[in-house]
């Protein structure tokens, strides 16, 4: 199936999910854009969280939005017309979600038309998830190559995802794979707060990445300067390893869960920039 | 909490291993899609047939549900018993509590 793709195209298509609401996709999917970009690679990122759009003001370009996802698909606007340029990365765009509108003005298929225009341009095309299983998540799963799964180490977090790898393996599109967000490091070493091992126990799933709870997210998207582009972020760092790992690179993980000797070694070695 | 115990035992303790189990056993049902009460009905209903023929000792019996990822799950059974029941006798007093419909059925 991989090598069916590749051979029809260039980028990868990259859904970002959860299930659950407000676990991070929007940030994930914000930052990865960003440090993907900042890899050299060509990215677009689409917001598929019709009448919820957040993409844009995350990533700080809500004021150069003209058109948008909808205006696309019915019609009154080109692809490349809505297709917002960032301003730091001349290879990073930006499709935004109608605002107006509801997940039922476009169809999955749409979803796939739209990416297959873009494959051949980019190297990686990363769509935002709104939360839920209906219409939306059918959007947005469609046309992807492979799924990114976001959760916190929380109990209802957990369980929801769970549920979304089930239509995942349903739709054919693998289990996907994991990305911890929101993870507490003193709670986990008090016992309070399940670990990533815990979490890996429970969903079985490959983790690509594990972010902790970082106060800098917030002032992120208060300026519209997502974390990654932050070299003092905890997250920010964890959200570039995991853009690495998903070019093929071997990238060790931080050492989130155990003593801050061993963390800040760790980042010395594999992780300063 | 001692430093013994946050070496060895801290995963055991606290509301993160709480979270752990009851996820594990969430998980478990919603997988194959039987609640915790259908479950329960089942095993009963498959003690009930064992007990026809088997002396089983009730208090040691265990029915799991075991899954090794999502597509995969078991039941382990371990049901221990003390012999056969005596051809005639009537099995329907050593019944289980189980509904009598299911029972009879079966
Ligand atoms: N690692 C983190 N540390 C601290 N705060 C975080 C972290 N990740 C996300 N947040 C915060 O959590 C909130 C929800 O994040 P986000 O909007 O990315 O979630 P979402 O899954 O896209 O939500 P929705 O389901 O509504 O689309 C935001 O306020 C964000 O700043
Ligand atoms: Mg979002």
């Amino acid at each position: 199936m991989e090598s069916e793709e590749k051979s029809r195209t260039d980028a990868r298509v990259i859904t970002v999910s959860s299930g659950k609401g407000g676990v991070g996709k929007t940030t994930a999917t914000a930052n990865l854009g960003i440090s993907l970009a900042s890899l050299g690679k060509r990215v677009v990122v689409i917001d598929a969280d019709i009448g919820l759009r957040n993409l844009d003001i995350i990533m700080g370009l809500e004021n150069r939005i003209v058109y948008d996802l909808v205006d696309v698909v019915e019609g009154r606007s080109k692809l490349r017309q809505a297709m917002i340029k960032h301003k730091k990365f001349d290879d990073l765009f930006l499709i935004p979600a109608a605002q107006t509108r509801d997940k039922m003005a476009i169809s999955p298929e749409d979803m796939v038309q739209m990416t297959d225009e873009l494959r051949e341009d980019f190297d990686y095309i990363l769509i935002d998830s709104p939360a839920g299983i209906e219409r939306g998540f059918r959007n947005a799963l469609e046309p992807a190559d492979e799924v990114l799964i976001v959760t916190n180490p929380e109990v209802s977090a957990v369980r929801d995802a769970d549920r979304i790898v089930g239509l995942i393996e349903a739709a054919e599109k693998g289990p996907g794979k994991l990305i911890i967000n929101r993870l507490k490091t003193d709670l986990v070493r008090k016992g309070e707060m399940l670990s990533s091992d815990d979490v890996y126990d429970i969903l079985g799933l490959t983790i690509i990445g594990i972010i902790p709870e970082d106060e800098m997210v917030l002032s992120a998207s208060n300026s519209g300067i997502p974390v990654t582009l932050n070299l003092n972020s905890q997250a920010g760092m964890a959200f570039g390893n995991i853009a690495r790992r998903i070019t093929g690179e071997d990238v060790p993980f931080m050492n989130l869960d155990g003593n801050p000797g061993i963390l800040r070694r760790f980042l010395r070695l594999f992780d300063g920039r | 909490m001692g430093i013994i115990k946050t070496l060895f035992g801290r995963r055991k303790q606290g509301s993160g291993a709480t979270a752990k189990n009851r996820l594990r056993f969430v998980l478990q049902h919603d997988r194959i899609h039987l609640p915790p009460e259908r479950m329960e009905e089942m095993k009963r209903e498959i003690l009930a047939v064992i007990v026809k023929y088997l002396v089983v000792d009730q208090d040691r019996v265990e029915i799991d549900l075991e899954q090794r990822d999502r597509r995969q799950s078991k039941l382990v059974a371990e049901i221990p018993f003390s012999g056969q029941q005596p051809a005639h006798s009537a099995p329907d007093a050593r019944l289980p509590a189980l509904s009598s419909d299911s029972a009879d059925n079966s």
